[in-house]
């Protein structure tokens, strides 16, 4: 292998660059995160650059901002409701579209993805035309059920691919064994789609958390979440004081994306 | 794997636990509806009733003061495909659409196609972060584009801290923020794309061409390029119908001076109450974005497939 040696220096050559393109364009793609995180620390009154000091008074100032803080209460009370009933919904229609076989299977499959496929100010409009004259407007129901679309679609989807690692014969053999149904769901299919079941509860918890579209067009005058009022803060100034918020909703975020790696991958989920 | 086997037993041959899936089958052949339809009903309240009913919408007139009146019109459609500003306004998005997908796929070939090669023990690492930003919030991720951009933010006021400027560039409440603001907020959607549409793109095909003698230039024109497009063309459908979409970026970073068929909707229902109008310019947004994704769908499955 006279050859091999021959090419070397030519790879050596395009590799560093290469890889410091690639250092850069993750550097573009958490551009905008990392420098929140700068900004939420830095002592400058106004917005401007380069910082001047260390402070944590944006974090101490979050507390008294009760607009921020009613915002996270709605937005927490939605988020919790949307994923336990997203769940209720989600996960029994993934076990009937993996476990059984049925007409227009693959039509109902796509039915239950299909939200996703959907820009979200048209479901929004919808939701708007059709909640105005059932009184749902600005109320908690109204929240939830836009964001229970926007949501199931994770849910099936997780699970659907907890289900499609193992075959139907862990079941079978429970059953053969005089498992009752509810025991069999209890102590075999649930630890099967448990992984699933767990990252889709947190994605759907975190897309409803973080979503903005819905709640505007159905909530923005009687009952903003989080993200509208950051949205509202926002559109008049982006000065420093909602950097710290934004810390705190990246740090969510954060732990929903160390959760969903840890039991099923997050390419896996999202794909 | 999950194995649910006890000790000392053996695990029922495939054939065996078909014939009882069978047996049970009959006893349960109703019980998959029981499953299914709690959440189809969830989705016919929240996705199905909303959608039917804004498209009932689109054909009743808009009085002032947001009062509707009840008809059966085409005039909701007849004026945004008649209008020149409605005509301007979808060319925009239009274009939007095709810039921010164009340079969304620029920056991210070189990270897919690094995610999809690298043997790194931390490539798994790698590639969650990659993705990661797609479950942070976009109004969050805007924000801090406003920060990096604005009239005081990082970009101007380096260069003019270094000199190089005098007056800052104004990179936010136009056009080219809103671009830069998209490229990155899609990146994930696009690297996703790519790595799924690189199938057949295997590094042992790139050493035989080099081995072969094909020089690191055309390894990648005549090889991995070819072998990677239809990863690229997905990821660029995908970014398109995403961008010509979206709402909340061309609000924020276009401030108030973008219009997109998204800004517009929103317009038409908070500041003038024109709610069939509205959902018009939504039935035809959705018409568009349904014809590139039953292109895009068509695509991945013949890639999968």
């Amino acid at each position: 292998m006279n050859e091999a040696p021959l090419f070397k220096p030519r790879f050596n050559a395009a590799k560093p660059a290469f890889g410091i393109l690639v250092f850069l364009l993750y550097l573009f793609l958490l551009a905008p995160l990392l420098i929140v995180f700068v900004v939420s620390f830095a002592s400058n009154q106004y917005l401007s650059f380069p910082p001047e000091g260390f402070t944590l008074k944006w974090y101490g100032m979050l507390p008294q901002e009760s607009t921020f803080m009613n915002g996270m209460r709605v937005s927490l009370i939605v988020a919790v409701i949307v994923t336990v009933i997203v769940l209720a919904l989600g996960v029994p229609a993934a076990l009937a579209l993996d476990r059984y076989e049925f007409k227009a299977k693959g039509a109902v499959q796509s039915f239950f993805l299909s939200p996703l496929l959907i820009p979200s100010i048209v479901l929004a409009l919808g939701m708007v035309l059709l909640f105005g004259p059932l009184r749902l407007t600005n109320t908690y129901a109204g929240i939830i059920i836009g964001h229970v679309a926007i949501t199931i679609p994770f849910v099936i989807r997780t699970t659907l691919m907890s289900l499609a690692t193992t075959d139907t014969s862990c079941e079978a053999a429970a059953r053969i064994l005089g498992a009752d149904s509810w025991t069999v769901f209890r102590r075999v299919t649930l630890p099967i789609i448990q992984p699933g079941v767990i990252a889709g509860g947190v994605i759907a918890f975190i897309v409803s958390f973080d979503e903005a579209v819905i709640s505007l067009f159905v909530a923005e005058s009687g009952l903003p979440t989080l993200p509208v009022q950051v949205l509202r803060y926002v559109e008049n100034s982006a000065d420093a004081a909602v950097a710290a918020l934004s810390v705190i909703l990246i740090l969510i975020s954060l732990v929903v994306v160390v959760v969903v790696e840890r039991v099923m991958g997050l390419r896996k989920a999202l794909r | 794997m999950t194995t649910l086997q006890a000790p000392g037993q053996t695990p029922l041959r495939p054939a065996e636990a078909g014939e009882l899936e069978k047996a049970t089958e009959k006893r349960n052949r109703r019980a998959y509806l029981a499953l299914l339809i709690p959440g189809l009903l969830g989705l016919l309240v929240s996705f199905v009733f909303p959608l039917a009913y804004m498209v009932r919408m689109s054909f009743n007139r808009g009085a002032p003061d947001g009062v509707i009146e009840e008809t059966f019109t085409f005039d909701t459609y007849i004026q945004p495909l008649t209008d020149p500003y409605y005509w301007k306004v979808t060319l925009d998005t239009f274009q939007m659409g095709v810039t921010v997908g164009v340079l969304c796929v620029l920056v991210s070939y070189p990270v897919a196609l690094f995610l999809a090669r690298s043997q790194s023990k931390y490539r798994s690492l790698l590639l969650a972060i990659a993705i990661a930003p797609l479950l942070t919030s976009a109004v969050v991720r805007t924000y801090g584009w406003m920060v990096i951009l604005g009239t005081n933010g990082l970009v101007n006021s380096s260069l003019t801290g270094l000199g190089i400027i005098d007056t800052p560039l104004k990179l936010t409440n136009n056009m080219t923020g809103v671009t830069i603001g998209l490229v990155e907020i899609f990146m994930p959607y696009a690297i996703l794309a790519m790595i799924s549409g690189f199938g057949r793109l295997s590094p042992q095909l790139e050493e035989a061409a080099g081995s072969l003698g094909a020089s690191k230039f055309n390894v990648f024109t005549r090889v991995t390029l070819p072998l990677s497009l239809p990863g690229i063309l997905t990821a660029f459908l995908l970014v398109f119908v995403l961008s010509i979409s979206t709402f909340i970026t061309p609000r924020l970073l276009g401030g108030g001076s973008v219009q997109v068929l998204a800004t517009e909707i929103y317009d038409q229902t908070t500041g003038l109450l024109n709610w069939p109008f509205a959902a018009a310019l939504s039935v035809i947004l959705l018409v568009l974005f349904g014809l590139i994704i039953a292109v895009y769908q068509r695509l991945t499955r013949k890639i999968g497939g």
